[in-house]
């Protein structure tokens, strides 16, 4: 194994902790800020790939066009979905067990429209202008659009920083996580913030398969593919938690870069090897402060 | 009182297991006895699934496992030790799914709710990637197939009966059980569960309990079903199979034992409707499970029951 | 008369926040004592300790001559102890008999019997019902336990606890919520039960009437320290208890 070999891999690696992270952000963060858990969410990804297809391939769109409208068109949808189906069951006794089933029959529904509209067959991506070319410092070569993503990726975890930490609604996200009475009591418009949130997170997700499309082929499988990555990237970092996210998926990605090299067969195994490790040794998400155990 | 729902139970029981019992006498089409096969196999995994989520609160994504390890063990035990060995095969998976049933669940009883959940789920997909990769070993995405129960078994009448008679018995037992102190203890985790350790009960061990229980019943339904079809897929440990357990148990309600049964019973009839004539189907148990969740989140046995309820107070008050 | 319980040097602290702070005393057998102290003194977070629900940061927790800190709740339980909460916990959707039941089939080490219907364990029910007799909930006894008025699922809370025949038993705030009527009906009933379950009984209590009336000692927490202890007589003409607590009432 030479130095070369393990920066292209951790290069790449890099990029899918990215994408991983795009998306799991965005389950945590309805997680966390609205204690509603979206199964549906790699439903969402999947939307926004195709979205990004239509634009680009039919409407002759450019590709970050493409890549917004993803992000919109699916955070309109996961609002939608929100306020017509979600909001009805909040409150009800067994709520959890609810939610999880009522986002499945999203994805059982979304899967099989996205059927009927595209088709089944593989769907593909070109590459920006611009990135479709790659570049070699010091002996690695790396496709510019890797390093897009990468970028892209950071810019949007210093601004969800940015947001979580220095504005207001941030810190009153933070500040009540997990309790919906208690953002009521303090003057919250709760429904219309928890659609909000929903938007943002679906956007988010849609956003990501957007950007996951030239580099991946755009399947109806995709979804469910995506949702289990970012449930391990989410059990590894720790439910709710925003960094715990982001590690969590750096994690991942990493060891899967690794293991997709020397490895190939098992390489999907890996990642549930990694999450079952991190269970043994810290079950409640290794990067997740303590808790007070219940009895 | 008691002594009285008692009875009706047992009659109940007794019209359920008779009309199966008839299926052979009334048709005598393959398919038809195929399809009540798979009623009966449906149900008591759906059966075993609620005992765990309806009874006890635990939500599992990942029961295809063990139904999955059940039928796995019958059918790699027929292909590569032969095929006398169709029961030593059913008796292994059950060994196996106890064995593994408490080696998971000790991993993830310690935590709950929505996590729990998607614990379940990451084993079960765990156990689909490596059936799905280990292609000399398991057949990979082929499956196995010509899986035939051994002598007399090999008749699908008599193997037909071997299911009922199996079914009603784990059927029974589960009713047995979810009637006894420890199913009422298991209810009591679900309503109150930061009560139960000051009655000097285990929360987390009440909770390994009914996970090994459930998941052994499961094995039990999938290792049958490997006969019963002759054959098996990778499908059966997809995460979708769980989806549809689940499903099922919404279906019928999982607030009554018998929910579940119903609700089995119900999707797979549809599914042999609906299933030829659409190749939608995903969409369609999405939909109906839309449905159930929004506006008939007790099931239809739920609901029945309420309307009952209802309409008899309305009698009463005239 | 034995101790039959006795803390040693209790601290606990959340975060920075001390809510035990050096706490000893010893309980009598047979004793009916209560806790008293302003609200966020740390009683319940005590009992929390008592009974194993929370770990003690340092001190020690001796019940019956065996130290029992770090056991879990079940096994205190085991050991005799009983507890109902300030916040009522039942379990809802069964019914009234099935809550007391499920402890008396848990005390006769017949909770797990996993083939017998419930209802044919005949001691356990009869022994549930005649805790509900005793309690006045005998009329109620196949309602579910959702449907019964606050005051009756504290009773219920309480025969829980029965059911398990505790030789300790630990009230938080047995007449929280309830009427003026209620509390006199739930003091007598109290005592009553101390008498006839032979109980060695601690209540947390806010309701000065039910203190003074019914308990033999009184012992005040304050800050998370025990500020005084005594006969009720004492407590009431502790100049430090009048002015720290009871100042406005008694004063
Ligand atoms: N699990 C916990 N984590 C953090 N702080 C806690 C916890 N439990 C209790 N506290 C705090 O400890 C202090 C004591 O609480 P505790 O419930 O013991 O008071 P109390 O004397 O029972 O009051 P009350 O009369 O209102 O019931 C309070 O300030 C409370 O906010
Ligand atoms: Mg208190």
């Amino acid at each position: 194994m030479d130095v070369s070999f393990i920066a292209v891999q951790l290069l790449s690696g890099l990029t899918m902790a990215t994408l991983l992270f795009l998306v799991a952000s965005g389950l945590t963060l309805i997680f966390g800020v609205g204690n509603v858990f979206n199964f549906a969410h790699g439903s969402f990804y999947m939307l926004g790939a195709y979205l990004a297809y239509q634009t680009v391939s039919a409407w002759h769109g450019n590709f970050w066009v493409a890549a917004l409208v993803a992000a919109i068109g699916a955070g309109i949808l996961g609002m939608m979905a929100e306020f017509l189906f979600l909001r009805r069951i909040y409150g009800r006794a067994e709520e959890g067990g609810f939610q999880i089933l009522l986002t499945y029959s999203f994805i059982l529904v979304i899967d099989d429209l996205v059927k009927m509209i595209w088709g089944t067959e593989y769907k593909s991506l070109l590459r920006p202008a611009g990135f479709q070319g790659s570049i070699t410092a010091a002996g690695v070569t790396m496709p510019t659009y890797n390093l897009a993503i990468i970028g892209i990726g950071l810019l949007i975890a210093v601004l969800a920083w940015w947001i979580l930490a220095r504005t207001r609604p941030g810190r009153v996200a933070r500040a009540t996580a997990l309790d919906r009475e208690m953002l009521g009591a303090m003057g919250v418009n709760v429904p219309r913030t928890m659609t909000l949130v929903f938007g943002i997170a679906t956007a988010l997700g849609g956003f990501a398969g957007a950007l996951a499309a030239p580099l991946r082929s755009v399947t109806p499988g995709a979804g469910i593919e995506v949702i289990i990555d970012s449930l391990i990237v989410v059990v590894i970092g720790g439910m709710g938690h925003f960094w715990g996210a982001w590690l969590g998926a750096l994690l991942l990605g990493e060891v899967n870069s690794f293991a997709v090299a020397i490895v190939p067969e098992w390489a999907s195994v890996v990642s549930y090897v990694v999450m079952v490790l991190c269970l043994i040794f810290k079950p409640e998400g290794l990067f997740a402060p303590r808790q007070v155990r219940k009895a | 009182m008691e002594r009285d729902t008692d009875l009706k139970q047992a009659v109940l029981w007794l019209v359920v297991f008779a009309a199966f019992a008839l299926v052979p006498v009334a048709t005598a089409s393959k398919y038809h006895l195929l399809l009540a096969a798979h009623i009966l196999l449906w149900g008591l995994f759906a059966v075993a699934f609620n005992m765990l989520w309806g009874v006890t609160g635990m939500l599992s994504f990942g029961q295809a496992l063990y139904f999955g390890l059940g039928a796995y063990s019958v059918g790699l035990m027929v292909k590569h030790v032969g095929p006398g060995w169709f029961l030593p095969g059913l008796g292994l998976g059950l060994v196996c799914s106890v064995i593994l049933s408490l080696a998971v669940g000790l991993l993830i009883i310690r935590v709950s709710g929505v996590f729990f959940t998607v614990l379940t789920l990451a084993f079960g997909q765990l156990a689909w990637q490596i059936t799905f990769r280990w292609y000399h070993f398991t057949g990979g995405d082929d499956g196995v197939q010509g899986i035939i129960p051994p002598g007399i078994l090999g008749n699908g009448l008599v193997y037909y009966y071997f299911i009922l008679i199996l079914v009603a018995l784990a059927i029974w037992l589960m009713h047995r059980l979810s009637q006894s102190p420890m199913g009422v203890l298991l209810r009591c985790v679900r309503q109150n569960p930061s009560r139960v350790p000051f009655l000097g009960q285990s929360v987390r061990f009440s909770q390994l309990r009914i996970y090994v229980v459930s998941s052994f019943f499961a094995a039990l339904a999938g290792s049958l079903m490997a006969g019963a079809d002759n054959s098996i897929h990778t499908d059966m440990l997809y995460w979708t199979t769980s989806g549809e357990v689940i499903l099922m148990s919404v279906l019928g309600g999982i607030g009554q034992f018998f929910g579940p049964f119903i609700g089995a019973g119900v999707l797979i009839v549809l599914q042999d409707v609906m299933g030829a004539k659409t190749e939608y189907w995903p969409l369609m148990i999405g939909i109906v499970m839309m449905v159930m969740v929004l506006l008939l989140p007790r099931g239809l046995v739920g609901e029945f029951q309420a309307l009952r309820v209802r309409l008899k107070s309305l009698v009463a008050s005239r | 008369m034995e101790c039959i319980l006795k803390l040693d040097g209790l601290e606990k602290a959340f975060g920075g926040l001390r809510v035990t702070a050096s706490v000893s005393f010893s309980v009598k057998e047979g004793e009916l004592s209560a806790i008293i102290g302003p609200n966020g003194a740390g009683k319940t977070t005590l009992f929390n300790q008592i009974t194993g629900h929370l770990l003690p940061d340092r001190g020690k927790i001796t019940f019956v001559g065996e130290d029992i800190t770090g056991l879990s709740p079940q096994q205190i339980v085991k050991r005799g102890m009983g507890r109902a909460f300030q916040i009522t916990s039942i379990f809802p959707e069964e019914t009234v008999l099935e809550n007391v039941r499920m402890a008396c089939l848990s005390r006769r080490d017949e909770a797990l019997s996993y083939f017998r219907p419930v209802h044919r364990f005949k001691e356990a029910t009869d022994q549930a019902f005649a805790i509900l007799e005793s309690l006045g909930l005998h009329q109620q006894a196949d309602r579910p336990a959702f449907e019964l008025a606050h005051g009756d699922q504290k009773l219920l809370d309480i025969g829980m606890a029965l059911g398990l025949e505790p030789k300790l038993l630990l009230l938080d705030e047995p007449t929280a919520g309830m009427s003026p009527d209620e509390r006199q009906l739930t003091r007598d009933l109290i005592r009553r039960m101390w008498k006839e379950f032979n109980l060695t009984l601690i209540f947390i209590e806010h309701d000065m009437d039910t203190v003074f009336g019914i308990a033999q000692t009184v012992r005040v927490l304050q800050l998370g320290a025990l500020l005084a202890e005594g006969t009720p007589d004492q407590i009431r003409s502790n100049p430090q208890v009048i002015t720290a607590y009871l100042g406005e009432d008694l004063a």
